[in-house]
């Protein structure tokens, strides 16, 4: 009898499935760690959508009324006029319109908002792609050929990720200058898909030597040569693998703000180094600061949803296996 | 179909020598089996012919032609594979309708060959299933299916029924055999079982340390093996060796073993004196009380249609296959006769057979082998 009633109790302290008091404490300490983190992306939400008063006011308001002055200064530039010429006007065309008007304010033309944000996308999905398809063939040479010194090229391609990068920012400035690629979306580009390329060679190599190399070597067999069976098979195979990388990769040449303050002034210019300079155009105006980081965390927030099994089973790649 | 032919192939990995130097022709629809150990450089050698691998020496003809260097694509050969290589992110149409596409076949005649092929490995219900979900002996169809359609010059199978549980075996060995017997490939089948070999191949490439230590017939192997490698690889339980010291003169027909005479096909060599081993197959030994060999019962082990007993004698463990009726008690003493014109001789210090009356023809074409590598090593 008493061995029989034993039994369940062995099974409860199973050692592979944790207790549901165990799943429930780890659920909620998750849970409160997600809260944390979100606090400040909040914020910024919350101030996009402030007035500037209610933006700097202390203690800062939980409660108040939306406004989307923060959004109509971030996309446009304007100047100061007097109430008398404001009267004078016809009716506002539009919610900024009459936004702007009541700062005593007209609109006088767009910002550099949207060029900078293109600049941005041009760069960081152009400098993805470039780093993750040279990461993909080098990755794959790695993976399956003879390399001569086969390990010392790969941590020669990993120490460049050894220091800060910012730390080689006035060679880079120099040499940049000479080269005419300052204030250029290609020098940027080039950029960013060195720093990113090492990260992407070490990542898809993990990927593509779980591949079995027999796969490659069926396809050479059923008449393919070995760039088409790269094409038709290991990069289908790869795609896990290359999600995980290209978000990587993207999140940094997104983000990056070092190099693109100081290479980048004028047309090549990013959104992280121009988003700051909003501030200054009349007033301390966080909400068009905030607006401008809310909608610049968008394309990445889409790409990650988007991409997101790929991402999960990505970065718990070797550890499950499919 | 067309046949292959191998002359001196040789492959060296760095040091580490794989394949020393193999020769032989799969004739036209043979099915041949490379049969060893782990290791042994059967998988090299099949690799090569594919052109997975290249050669260190030694060339290959496939229908005559020179492929020697020739990029695995251009063979015109099929390779199944151990863990099939199924394409994952493809179903089993396009995993059989493939090897057609790189070719430029049209798609209806894809399609149409497809669905041919799959009627003949009877998985025509499941050409739109994804692979990933097939059980083993269907993953293996589909394996054949990629590998027939294309009508190759020749298949290479490395170990395909490796991963198959034992029952599915015996059902995929027969399904092979009856698929060769229907469109007479050419085929080259590696495998590390005897049983695989014994039952499917035509012909049977016995290798050991990257050397071809036997290539005949399956029943020229069991019966007339070339050395106590193949002796002992072949066989279940394998050949009984029973060691003795002597010189043996030409035309000698009695082995002298623990003071016993035993009988054995006549000598056609003399045999220098040294260590010596009389190899006997477990079903060609009988007991008898008037044999001077005598031995002690160790063990029985009961196999229904007959039983293996174990005897222990001056010159080791003797294994017998004898009829399951009677039931024998350890520590009997018994008497071993054995079946005289079916007994090898083999010379320890190389592990050759002792050329006799029985292994005639084995061992010319050995010495012929030898002799024209001797040649070829003067005048290179």
């Amino acid at each position: 009898m008493s061995t029989t009633k034993a039994a369940p109790a062995v099974t409860a302290h199973s050692v592979v499935e944790p207790s549901l008091r165990t799943k429930r404490i780890a659920g909620a300490l998750v849970i409160l760690y997600a809260l944390i983190t979100l606090v400040p992306l909040v914020w910024i939400f919350l101030t996009s959508i402030k007035s500037p008063p209610d933006s700097i006011s202390y203690p800062p308001k939980i409660l108040f009324t939306p406004s989307l002055e923060g959004y109509c200064n971030l996309f446009t530039t304007r100047t100061r006029q007097t109430p008398d010429y404001i009267a004078a006007l016809p009716p506002p065309s539009g919610v900024c319109d009459a936004v702007t008007r009541e700062r005593n304010m007209v609109i006088a033309g767009p910002s550099n908002f949207l060029p900078r944000f293109a600049n941005s996308l041009i760069i960081a999905f152009g400098s993805t792609f470039l780093a993750v398809s040279l990461g993909t063939l080098a990755a794959y040479g790695f993976s399956r050929f003879k390399v001569p010194l086969a390990d010392d090229l790969l941590f020669f391609i990993l120490s460049t990720r050894m220091m800060p990068p910012i730390a080689v920012a006035i060679p880079i400035y120099l040499m940049y200058r000479q080269l005419g690629l300052s204030d250029t979306a290609l020098g940027m580009m080039l950029l960013y898909t060195a720093v990113n390329v090492s990260l992407a060679v070490w990542l898809l190599k993990g990927f593509i030597d779980e591949i079995p190399r027999e796969y490659e070597e069926a396809a050479m067999i059923d008449g393919y040569t070995r760039l088409q069976a790269f094409f038709k098979v290991v990069l289908p195979q790869a795609t896990t693998g290359i999600a995980a990388t290209a978000i990587f990769c993207l999140i940094f040449a997104w983000n990056e703000y070092a190099f693109a303050s100081l290479l980048t002034s004028g047309s090549a210019q990013t959104a992280p180094p121009f988003i700051p300079t909003i501030i200054g155009e009349g007033g301390q105006d966080w909400p068009a600061v905030a607006a401008g980081t809310t909608i610049f965390l968008v394309p990445i927030l889409v790409f990650t949803i988007l991409l997101r099994k790929q991402l999960l089973r990505g970065i718990t790649f070797g550890a499950v296996r499919k | 179909m067309a046949e292959i032919r191998v002359d001196h192939l040789r492959k060296a990995f760095g040091e580490f020598v794989a394949v020393q130097d193999s020769s032989f022709t799969v004739e036209d629809g043979e099915f041949l089996a490379l049969l060893g150990p782990s290791g042994c450089g059967k998988t090299t050698t099949l690799r090569m012919i594919a052109g997975l691998e290249l050669p260190t020496g030694g060339a290959i003809h496939l229908g005559g032609e020179d492929v020697t260097y020739k990029r695995a694509s251009e063979r015109d050969i099929a390779f199944v594979f151990q863990l099939f290589a199924l394409y994952p992110h493809m179903n089993v149409r396009k995993n059989i309708g493939f090897p057609l596409l790189s070719q430029g076949v049209p798609k209806a005649e894809i399609k149409r060959r497809v669905e041919e092929t799959a009627k003949l490995l009877q998985i025509d219900h499941i050409l739109d299933k994804s692979v990933s979900g097939l059980a083993g002996g269907d993953r293996q169809r589909v394996a054949l299916g990629r590998a027939i359609v294309r009508r190759p010059k020749c298949f290479l199978m490395d170990e395909p029924l490796g991963t198959l549980d034992a029952e599915f075996r015996d059902v995929m060995v027969r399904e092979l055999r009856e698929l060769h017997n229907r469109i007479h490939a050419t085929t080259v089948y590696v495998t590390h079982d005897q049983i695989e070999a014994m039952a499917m191949a035509d012909k049977i490439a016995v290798m050991n340390h990257g050397i071809i230590e036997q290539f005949a017939t399956p029943r020229e192997i069991y019966n007339r093996p070339a050395s106590m490698y193949v002796a002992d690889f072949i066989g279940s339980p394998p050949m009984n060796f029973l060691r003795f010291t002597a010189g043996l003169p030409k035309g000698a027909r009695i082995a002298r073993i623990d003071g016993a005479d035993v009988q054995m096909p006549e000598l056609r060599a003399d045999v220098a004196e040294g260590e010596l081993a009389l190899g006997v197959r477990p079903e060609h030994i009988r007991f008898s009380d008037a044999s001077p060999l005598r031995g002690a019962i160790y063990g029985a082990e009961y196999l229904g249609t007959n039983q293996i007993v174990t005897v222990e004698t001056a010159g080791g463990l003797v294994r017998a296959r004898l009829p399951a009726e009677r039931s024998y008690r350890i520590g009997d003493r018994v008497g071993l006769a054995f079946v005289a014109d079916r007994l090898s001789l083999f010379d320890c210090r190389s592990g050759r057979a002792v050329p006799s009356v029985l292994h005639e023809g084995v061992l010319a074409r050995d010495t012929r082998h030898r002799e024209m590598r001797d040649l070829e090593a003067h005048h290179g």
